[in-house]
């Protein structure tokens, strides 16, 4: 199960860096997401698989599984949600106002204007 | 255990909280917002004594004792940048209330500067890596609001950028942090230490070491600053003070937590990286310092010079180095406010930002034109003011570990830094003044509230050369925390 997981990640994380290399920043913000996505499987991997019942003191369990792993997780995922929310409205007003959602017209002519 | 040290954290974050309710009422909220900020320095001042008595202050976050639960620290180190973020802090807001446009005011500015100030805060406090995480992205996210709000065309281009460089770096944070639970079991930054003390920072560790370097190096502008200059240039200029002065310095201080208790066995490897990043940092940033008549390109290009002299004394990393760093931190802090603000008063009154169609202000602006020179002398380490001493102690340590290449650079980075802030003076203050009648007058000259806060922080920074042994008093003291890891883990790990 863990090499699945880690091939898994690695396709992720190769698919969110060719999104991200694309000139259409909405494909930028999919790779970003994609990305996160993939730390979050890697992060959930290193932590390890375990077998075992929730961290919760009970007479018949006899192995707990960690659970700082999905705290973590948990709290970046909040955080992406976050972030991604804001570059989506963030693309979409510089295409109202910019007009253009390709990152090679975003350059802006140096310092000078 | 000690529930004070929360305060410097809790209060910004209230009273963000709270002016988000009321942020239609202007007058108010800066009201608010100035006196939380000038409290939150009292706490700072509280802080640092109680540290300098009773040595080095923990709290356990709901009494889970470490290496469970997240702990904050409050080292000498930590308490005096938190002094010095608060006054960068106040000065700001107090530099925002005259320049910030009501509709930026209106759209929640307090707010999300008091958020910024609050992850600050909680980034030198925590002493866990995921918390530490946490923090950055609530400054972050707090800076990518401020850096687009008012929504003009170049904020708008500017903030993708910046923000996609952030997200890029927080996905590797966590990438890293990952990788380190998995070899480590924990991301307490105290058992992070003693692990990797037993353990022996093996190959293994080397790469997480230098994923973590990349993260922060990207936030700091260490080396990886490509995106800085165009970044800090969009938004107006408070924010760009706040900026310059606050968001590197975190990453900085980052940085030297992590190359100072957690990695420190192999300094082959990772320091050497460190310095010849800081080395390729000084020289970058000199040679952009000079390359443009754009002011705030220049003064942007202050910024990436200042890291890589601060990265000079990480890659040294001697008790001598430690102390310097966080002496120039303190100052550099001070000084790039300050030079901020002064940079966003000169552009505001000559209405341009080009250095060439600049002429003769110190004529109408005699308090600007001289605090500006007293500021490239502090910047530069001219003696009585406060660069001085840590740039010293800077050097010296770099040539006491005979890193002579390193110190030479350092020492001219700072003829750069000197030629080009009075190349800025030279141009914009001297000389006849633009015959350009009836321009002035539709500019009101600079409040009161303004003149002051500008006099009070240049006199903060004479106040820290010319007292610089009562200062390097506390500084030795974080130096030493720094140096020596086993006080660091001892204060945190105590209670078992």
């Amino acid at each position: 199960m863990e090499l699945i997981m880690a091939i898994m990640t690695g396709i992720l994380f190769a698919v969110a860096v060719y999104l991200i290399l694309a000139r259409n920043i909405l494909r930028i913000i999919l790779g970003t997401s994609l990305l996160t996505h993939g730390v979050h499987l890697l992060l959930m991997n290193m932590a390890g698989l375990k077998k075992g019942a929730a961290p919760i003191l009970g007479e018949e369990t006899v192995s707990y599984t960690d659970p700082l792993p999905q705290a973590l997780i948990l709290t970046s995922i909040v955080i992406n949600f976050g972030v991604t929310a804001f570059f989506l409205v963030l693309a979409f007003r510089a295409n109202q106002t910019l007009g253009t959602d390709d990152v090679e017209k975003l350059r802006g002519g140096g310092h000078n204007e | 255990m000690n529930n004070f040290i929360v305060l410097p954290l809790l209060l910004p974050l209230l009273t963000a909280i709270l002016l988000i309710l009321l942020h239609n009422q202007v007058a108010l909220q800066r009201w608010i917002s100035g006196m939380s900020a000038l409290l939150n320095i009292a706490i700072a001042i509280l802080l640092v004594s109680q540290i300098q008595r009773d040595g080095i202050q923990t709290l356990y976050m709901g009494g889970w004792l470490p290496p469970y639960g997240i702990v904050f620290v409050a080292d000498m180190f930590a308490a005096l940048l938190i002094l010095t973020a608060s006054v960068v802090g106040a000065a700001s807001l107090l530099f925002s209330f005259g320049s910030i446009s009501e509709d930026r005011e209106v759209m929640y500015f307090y707010p999300l500067v008091h958020f910024l100030l609050a992850g600050v805060y909680g980034s030198f406090l925590t002493g866990d890596l995921f918390n530490l995480f946490v923090c950055f992205e609530v400054m972050l996210i707090s800076s990518y609001a401020l850096i687009v709000i008012g929504g003009s065309k170049r904020q708008l281009r500017e903030s993708i950028k910046y923000l996609l460089v952030n997200i890029l770096s927080s996905a590797l944070f966590v990438t890293a942090v990952a990788y380190l639970y998995g070899a480590l079991g924990t991301l307490n930054m105290a058992h992070l230490s003693q692990r990797v003390a037993e353990m022996g920072q093996g190959d293994m560790l080397n790469v997480i070491a230098i994923l973590l370097m990349i993260v922060f190096s990207l936030k700091a502008g260490l080396f990886l600053f490509f995106w800085l200059p165009g970044s800090y240039a969009a938004p107006p200029a408070a924010i760009r003070a706040l900026f310059a002065a606050l968001l590197t310095k975190v990453g900085v201080y980052a940085l030297v937590r992590t190359f100072s208790l957690i990695f420190y066995h192999d300094p082959a490897v990772t320091h050497t990286w460190l310095g010849w990043m800081a080395g390729a940092t000084m020289v970058l940033g000199s040679i952009g310092a000079i390359a443009y008549r754009n002011v705030l390109s220049i003064l942007n290009y202050q910024v990436v010079i200042g890291i890589g002299f601060i990265g000079l004394g990480l890659a040294i990393a001697t008790q001598e180095a430690w102390d310097g760093v966080v002496f120039y931190l303190m100052h550099d802090m001070l000084a790039k406010v300050l030079l901020f603000i002064l940079g966003g008063m000169l552009i505001t009154f000559a209405r341009t930002e080009n250095l060439i169609r600049m002429r003769g202000l110190i004529v109408r602006y005699p308090l600007i034109g001289w605090l500006f020179l007293g500021t490239t002398l502090a910047l530069v380490g001219i003696p009585p003011l406060s660069g001085f001493p840590g740039k010293v102690m800077l050097i010296r340590s770099a040539f006491h570990e005979h890193s002579f290449l390193l110190g030479a650079i350092g020492l001219l980075s700072s003829f750069f830094v000197l030629y080009s802030l009075i190349n800025v003076f030279k141009q914009a203050f001297w000389g006849p003044e633009l015959e350009e009648q009836g321009v002035h007058a539709t500019i009101p000259p600079p409040s009161k509230l303004l003149n002051g806060t500008i006099v009070v922080v240049f006199a903060l920074l004479i106040f820290i050369g010319v007292n610089a042994e009562w200062v390097y008093g506390f500084v030795s003291q974080a130096g030493q925390v720094i140096a020596e890891p086993a006080l660091y883990i001892q204060a945190v790990m105590k209670e078992q």
